[in-house]
């Protein structure tokens, strides 16, 4: 199968079960995204989610449970080499590209655009 | 108990309030819906050239106030009282949208029952004898409810099917005396009630019991039953809680008709003001202007021809708040009765 | 009007009868191909990123370069018109995350950069960041003590 075919399979399962979540449970897309982090880090911290990302490649690490499991990678393998002091540094350290990102590119979007009606 | 109270829940003003003037502000979507020619203003741009959507709000209210009283052949200055208010925290909207006036006032809040509530203070006032005119109305901002009450605009979320869509814009009536104008004989004050519905995405299910307890109550005060009205109007309730208010009231003993099926006399503003399988408004309109939008363009002229003998117009609200909501409180709701009996109606004058 | 505590219950029945359930079929079709399509579009990057860069490089930069598509397609309006259709499959991708930072940055301008776009940028975002970090956290412990 192709990268392309199965990062499209696995992050279309992903996104599925988030619809499902979103149509029965009547949670809004903010628990949502929590929800999914959570679980993508401790999916990640228990070894689960490493199959996932090994298959679906970018269709596991771009959906929201692939931010919570570089999390978990982050935060194991900065324990790994700094010791106990790891656990503070490793999880923000491997969201922080991502994070940054956010905020810069939200920060110059909202410099230029303003509300629209729906 | 006072001389003009009847019943339990309703006051019979002794000689009647007139509506001599109403005016209607919307913005683009509400000029696109069926009740589109009716309005008297509609502003393209919701945003209204101003530099927020509060300030739009704003706008909306200050110009169609202006309209109402212009309408009404009178000055500010000949307004006794101005009693309106809006969805926004503290009613920003209408503080600086009437800050010009400079006529005393009174900042309601109801909800979307506001303009129930505006007209049946504001007829009070009146018949009491401390007004000979009053200046009432109600405004909604579909951005800026959104804003302050669910997600940001640009937030790429879905809109449930239960949900409903805020109008924008103002509606606004001039309150007198004395003329040949359609009259507001009397008012039922609602209560307000809880059946702990919690899904602010189902407004409709909310305020349905507020609206049946003032139907209930009205038509024992007075003593009449539905078909006694040409027309009985609840403020934006939407087809879900339409049919719930159907089924409620069918439990307490009374048959109510709504308008889609031949000779039925119960609508509700929310379902008149979009078409909501065109314009994807899903349940109907809501927020404050829907009732008194759909009010003062759509059924005023009705009243005033006499095509409308006697309405039953109940304005419905729901009292959450988003904190409210996120500590987990279910949902109030509240509904304001007011009669009005047409020009020439039934009972004629 | 009865407002007993069984009342309550058979109001709620009443309600849950009479209000329609989301499409969840046709969203759920709609959520998968949106979002495996981001997904493949994202996998299309990586296997161009890691060309010349290292696999950590690489997967940084799908993710700078999703983000910033999905700002710009929001300060346009047009994210909110393209997740209206795709649900779950515009919100669960890193580019729904994206948008839900982006999105009050611009709606809470009117209230001032520092408290209002500055103030205001996390609303939703915020919760990810905190209980992605605690949870982090907490797998970091755990591995310290019993995973090594």
């Amino acid at each position: 199968m192709l990268p392309f075919a199965k990062a499209f399979v696995v992050g279309g399962i992903l996104c599925v079960i988030g619809q499902i979540l979103i149509d029965k449970t009547k949670l809004t897309s903010g628990r949502i995204l929590v929800l999914y982090v959570c679980v993508g880090c401790i999916l990640g911290g228990i070894g689960i989610y490493q199959p996932i990302e090994e298959f679906g490649g970018a269709g596991a690490t771009i959906p929201l449970t692939g931010f919570g499991f570089r999390l978990a990678e982050g935060v194991m393998k900065e324990v790994d080499s700094a010791g106990i002091l790891g656990i503070f540094t490793g999880g923000l350290k491997a969201a922080a590209g991502g994070v940054t990102a956010a905020v810069v590119f939200a920060f110059i979007v909202a410099l230029f655009a303003n509300p629209k009606e729906k | 108990m006072g001389a003009k109270k009847i019943g339990k829940q309703t006051v019979r003003l002794s000689e009647g309030v007139r509506i001599i003037s109403a005016a209607s502000t919307v913005s683009k979507k509400e000029g696109e819906g069926p009740l589109g020619k009716y309005f008297d203003k509609v502003i393209e741009d919701s945003m209204f050239g101003e530099k927020s959507w509060e300030l739009a709000e704003s706008r909306f209210i200050r110009e169609n106030m202006e309209l109402a009283v212009q309408k009404a052949g009178l000055k500010m200055k000949d307004i006794d009282y101005l009693l309106c208010g809006d969805l926004l925290n503290q009613c920003i909207a209408s503080t600086f949208g009437t800050i010009d006036f400079q006529i005393p006032f009174f900042g309601l809040y109801g909800a979307c029952s506001t303009m129930g509530e505006s007209m049946s203070l504001g007829a009070m006032l009146i018949d009491g004898g401390f007004a000979n005119h009053t200046l009432v109305g109600a405004s909604s901002h579909f951005c800026g409810a959104e804003k302050q009450f669910r997600a940001p605009l640009s937030l790429g979320n879905q809109r449930p099917p239960t949900s409903s869509w805020t109008v924008t814009g103002d509606g606004a009536v001039v309150l007198a005396k004395k003329g040949n104008f359609p009259c507001i004989t009397e008012i039922t004050t609602g209560k307000v009630m809880d059946m702990g519905i919690t899904d602010a995405n189902n407004m409709g299910a909310a305020m349905a019991p507020a609206a049946v307890d003032v139907l209930v109550n009205h038509f024992q005060d007075t003593g009449r039953t539905p078909q006694d009205y040409d027309v009985i109007a609840t403020g934006d309730l939407g087809d879900i809680g339409r049919n719930l208010v159907v089924e409620l009231m069918k439990k307490e003993g009374y048959t109510m008709y709504p308008t889609n099926d031949k000779g039925g006399q119960f609508t509700d503003c929310g379902i008149e003001i979009f078409d909501k399988n065109a314009q994807d408004t899903h349940c109907g309109g809501s927020g404050c202007a829907c009732s008194a939008v759909t009010f003062c363009a759509f059924f005023y002229p009705k009243l005033m021809s006499g095509e409308i003998g006697r309405m039953l117009f109940i304005p419905t609200g729901a009292l959450l708040s988003t904190t409210s909501s996120q500590q987990g409180q279910s949902i109030p709701g509240i509904a304001h009765g007011v009669v009005i009996e047409g020009c020439g109606g039934k009972e004629g004058k | 009007m009865d407002t007993s505590k069984r009342a309550k219950q058979e109001y709620d029945q009443m309600v849950k009868k009479a209000s329609p359930n989301s499409p969840i079929f046709m969203d759920c079709i709609k959520a998968f191909f949106s979002g495996g399509l981001i997904c493949g579009f994202g996998q299309l990057l990586l296997d161009y990123f890691n060309e010349s860069y290292t696999e950590d490089e690489a997967a940084l930069l799908v993710s700078i370069t999703l983000i910033a598509i999905a700002a710009v397609l929001t300060g346009f309006g047009l994210y909110e018109k393209i997740g209206k259709h795709c649900g779950a499959g515009t919100i669960i991708p890193i580019t729904g995350f994206a948008n839900s930072v982006v999105s009050p940055a611009i709606e809470f301008k009117k209230e001032g950069l520092i408290f209002g776009t500055g103030a205001k940028m996390f609303i939703l975002a915020g919760p990810v960041i905190v209980y992605g970090t605690l949870t982090s956290m907490l797998v970091g412990l755990i591995y310290y003590f019993v995973g090594r």
